[in-house]
């Protein structure tokens, strides 16, 4: 069987040394911070207050807004603080304080759903929404605002199995120990989609995914497994939606949706699958801890709202010239200054380089080479963007279409004049969208 | 375990945190290496009087690039050496040493260090330099010897039939240091096109193009003659400038569609000026001409983006 993949696109280093551990269910903590904007949209508004007991599963922040997510207490526990809290995501969100009491009392609401045979399209969307499941592939944008079907309808409902991120294991370990709670999953949201066809990308470097997916799905013809090429970015949207239907490309400034296919992450569905089958709403995270700087890499399944430091002791604690911290991975991960963070939901890994990984190169001039342009997935001219960017000419960038860059960093990566690539046209970009808005 | 207990600061910095080991050193020493073949080549059928001169030069253009950027130790980044060396093998065996000097002097300085050294220069050194030694020192830079017994001779384009086929392949024939064999250039190109350091298009455009427009035109008029067309590829620096010149990747397009455009018009200008021009030789000329406007083929030849408009 020939392998899939885009137009462009590099090879990292394939670093993957948690990629045969088996997910390590790690210790509760005594004490959760539960971020109230744990998503793509408006934060939620505390349903508790201070003092107040709360069970595991319970429901302690909801919005009004079209594009939320509710979020739930991982624990079960009394509420000390209400406060802002350092977040993952660069500024200080609201969070939930709640001290477990170490009994995991679940709310009364948790229990198992009606049989999908059974469940409206309309249900479950709702009881997604209501389990506050937002898209893992590292977006968190709400899948309940993903499963409402279009009315041109809807020709597939794409999987995200390539985690074409380096050291990034997790999508990798839940397909192979739990494929058929996934394929479940797979199934409740081409329900809800109102598809009748389903494609999983795995990348062929993770063999028993791909067999065990397969085994999953059995007989079943409208799910099929489709092999991709191990490159990065395959697991961008919209080069996995270009890989898997064969060249077909989303048009410029549009969602999946207007070529017929809505993608979506595969850990996602197995949060929907969960959903329904055992009613827990999104309050575990699986996630990688890797890299150099740590003394044991390790997949791990947490409690929504522990704090980095305690999942690190069970990765064996960091080594004493660890120097940089990644959440997500090494090519799109954002670097964190400080371990005082929660891990909350898309989460997908956190990772650590030591010092002699942690080089900040001297910049030299642009050699025009054409490296960036032979890897961007986008096929964009990155060197000529950034160069205009680094010249404060944010309309030559427009010119050179800065907006359809999909920040893969594929760019900076292979630059041999180690420019900060993307960085620029990130700054070029934010610029754009100013200016639009005025 | 104890730095979990104190607060650590890490390093900040922009994703990627992961960057590919290659790096413009890397790339120029690539670029060196593929240029020894030509270099031993060059030595063997002109022995001293291609070694002195390429050695001169190769010391000169990293001399010179030491004395103006000061940064990065003599080798640096590696591109003075290769315009030294590129700059040598356009020039005639036996040529006086301080030739040498200013040629590398000047491809240093005025093709490079004035427009803000590598990456911002619009032409290539190499052949900025020799440029300048043609416009100055005519006569000299064109006194070719036979490698056979290193008296003074024409060269092949001069006196074109004088020389056969083969040996322009093999490069006994009489002409600049290194444009004389074509099999060491191929070599040397074949190494940089494995490590993808240059691809197809513009040495494919400018030898494809050379051939069909030098087999259709001559001083006597229209014609169709293939081995006229195999001579101005063989014959002179086109396959050097081909292979080593046009593919510099500062001074030509970033497009995969401008690469080719720019090949093509490096041939077209390359023919033009042997059959019609002053000089016997087009190739300096041809490639500089198409360096003024890599710019303009650049910014009309963007690619199609992804999800726009099927062109």
């Amino acid at each position: 069987m020939t392998t899939k993949t885009f137009k462009g696109g590099t090879h990292p280093p394939h670093d993957k040394p948690a990629a045969g551990k088996a997910i390590v269910t790690a210790k509760v903590p005594a004490k959760v911070v539960i971020p109230l904007s744990q998503h793509i949209g408006a934060p939620c508004e505390p349903l508790v207050k201070v003092g107040d007991e709360v069970k595991m599963g319970q429901k302690i922040g909801s919005s009004d807004s079209f594009i939320s997510a509710p979020v739930h207490s991982s624990v079960s526990g009394t509420v000390v603080e209400i406060a802002p809290h350092p977040h993952p995501g660069g500024s200080p969100s609201m969070a939930v304080v709640i001290e477990n009491d170490g009994k995991d009392t679940w709310a009364d609401g948790v229990k198992p759903k009606k049989n999908l045979d059974e469940l409206t399209g309309e249900e479950i969307i709702e009881i997604t929404k209501e389990a506050g499941v937002v898209g893992l592939g590292g977006a968190a944008f709400p899948t309940h605002v993903k499963l409402i079907p279009s009315e041109e309808g809807l020709d597939a409902l794409i999987l995200n199995g390539a985690e074409c991120e380096p050291y990034l294991t997790v999508d990798h370990r839940l397909m192979v120990e739990r494929p058929g709670d996934m394929i479940f999953g797979a199934k409740a949201m081409m329900k809800a989609l109102k598809t009748n066809k389903c494609f999983i990308g795995i990348e062929v470097n993770k063999p028993d995914a791909i067999s065990a997916i397969r085994e999953a799905i059995g007989g079943d013809s409208s799910i099929e497994v489709v092999e991709l090429e191990v490159k990065y970015p395959q697991g961008s949207g919209k080069q996995l939606v270009t890989a898997v239907m064969d060249g077909l490309e989303v048009p410029t400034g549009e969602r999946s949706t207007a070529v017929g296919v809505q993608v979506a992450n595969t850990a996602t569905a197995l949060a929907v699958g969960d959903a329904i089958k055992t009613g827990t709403p999104l309050i575990k995270q699986a996630i990688t801890v890797a890299g150099s700087g740590v003394n044991e890499s390790g997949n791990f399944l947490v409690r929504i709202g522990t704090m980095v430091p305690e999942l690190l002791e069970q990765a064996g604690g960091l080594k004493d010239d660890a120097a940089k911290m990644i959440w997500g991975g090494p090519m799109m991960g954002g670097a964190q200054a400080s371990i005082d963070l929660p891990i909350i939901k898309a989460s997908s890994g956190i990772l650590f380089f030591t010092e002699d990984e942690v080089v900040i190169d001297e910049i030299l001039a642009c050699i025009k080479c054409g490296r960036c342009l032979d890897v961007c997935p986008a096929y964009l001219m990155p060197n000529t963007i950034a160069s205009a960017s680094e010249a404060d000419n944010s309309d030559l960038a427009a010119k050179y279409n800065a907006e359809d860059c999909i920040e893969c960093g594929s760019c900076s990566f292979v630059c041999p004049s180690k420019r900060p690539v993307l960085q620029w046209i990130r700054l070029a970009k934010a610029d754009i969208a100013a200016k639009n808005r005025k | 375990m104890e730095n979990l207990a104190v607060e650590k600061k890490f390093v900040v910095s922009s994703s990627p945190h992961v960057k590919s080991p290659e790096t413009v050193q890397k790339i120029m020493t690539d670029v060196l290496i593929a240029l020894v073949p030509a270099v031993v080549a060059a030595a063997v059928f002109f022995r001293e009087q291609a070694i002195i001169p390429i050695v001169i030069c190769l010391i000169a253009a990293m001399a010179t690039e030491f004395v103006l950027v000061r940064k990065g130790g003599f080798f640096s980044d590696g591109s003075a050496a290769v315009t030294g060396v590129l700059l040598a093998l356009t020039l005639p065996p036996g040529v006086s040493w301080w030739i040498c000097v200013i040629g590398s002097v000047t491809a240093i300085f005025l093709g490079k260090y004035v427009f803000g050294g590598l990456g911002n220069n619009i032409f290539n050194p190499a052949l900025v330099g020799r440029a300048v030694l043609l416009a100055s020192w005519g006569t000299r830079m064109t006194e070719w010897y036979s490698p056979i017994d290193l008296q003074s001779t024409a060269t092949p384009l001069a006196e074109p039939g004088a020389a056969s086929m083969l040996d322009l392949f093999t490069g006994s024939v009489a002409g600049s240091l290194g444009e004389t064999s074509a099999i060491a250039l191929l070599i040397g190109a074949a190494y940089l096109l494995y490590k993808k350091h240059i691809n197809w298009r513009i040495p494919g455009g400018y030898i494809i193009s050379a051939f069909i427009l030098g087999a259709l035109i001559s001083p006597a008029g229209f014609q169709f003659e293939l081995a006229d067309g195999l001579f101005h590829v063989l014959a002179g620096g086109l396959l050097l400038g081909a292979l080593f010149m046009a593919t510099d990747m500062v001074t030509s397009p970033v497009t995969p569609k401008g690469q080719l455009i720019f090949g093509v018009g490096c041939g077209i200008l390359t023919v033009l000026i042997r059959v019609y021009g002053n000089f016997p030789e087009g190739v300096t000329f041809a490639i500089l001409i198409m360096n003024a406007v890599t710019p303009l083929i650049d910014d009309a030849t963007k690619p199609r983006i992804y999800g726009g408009v099927k062109s």
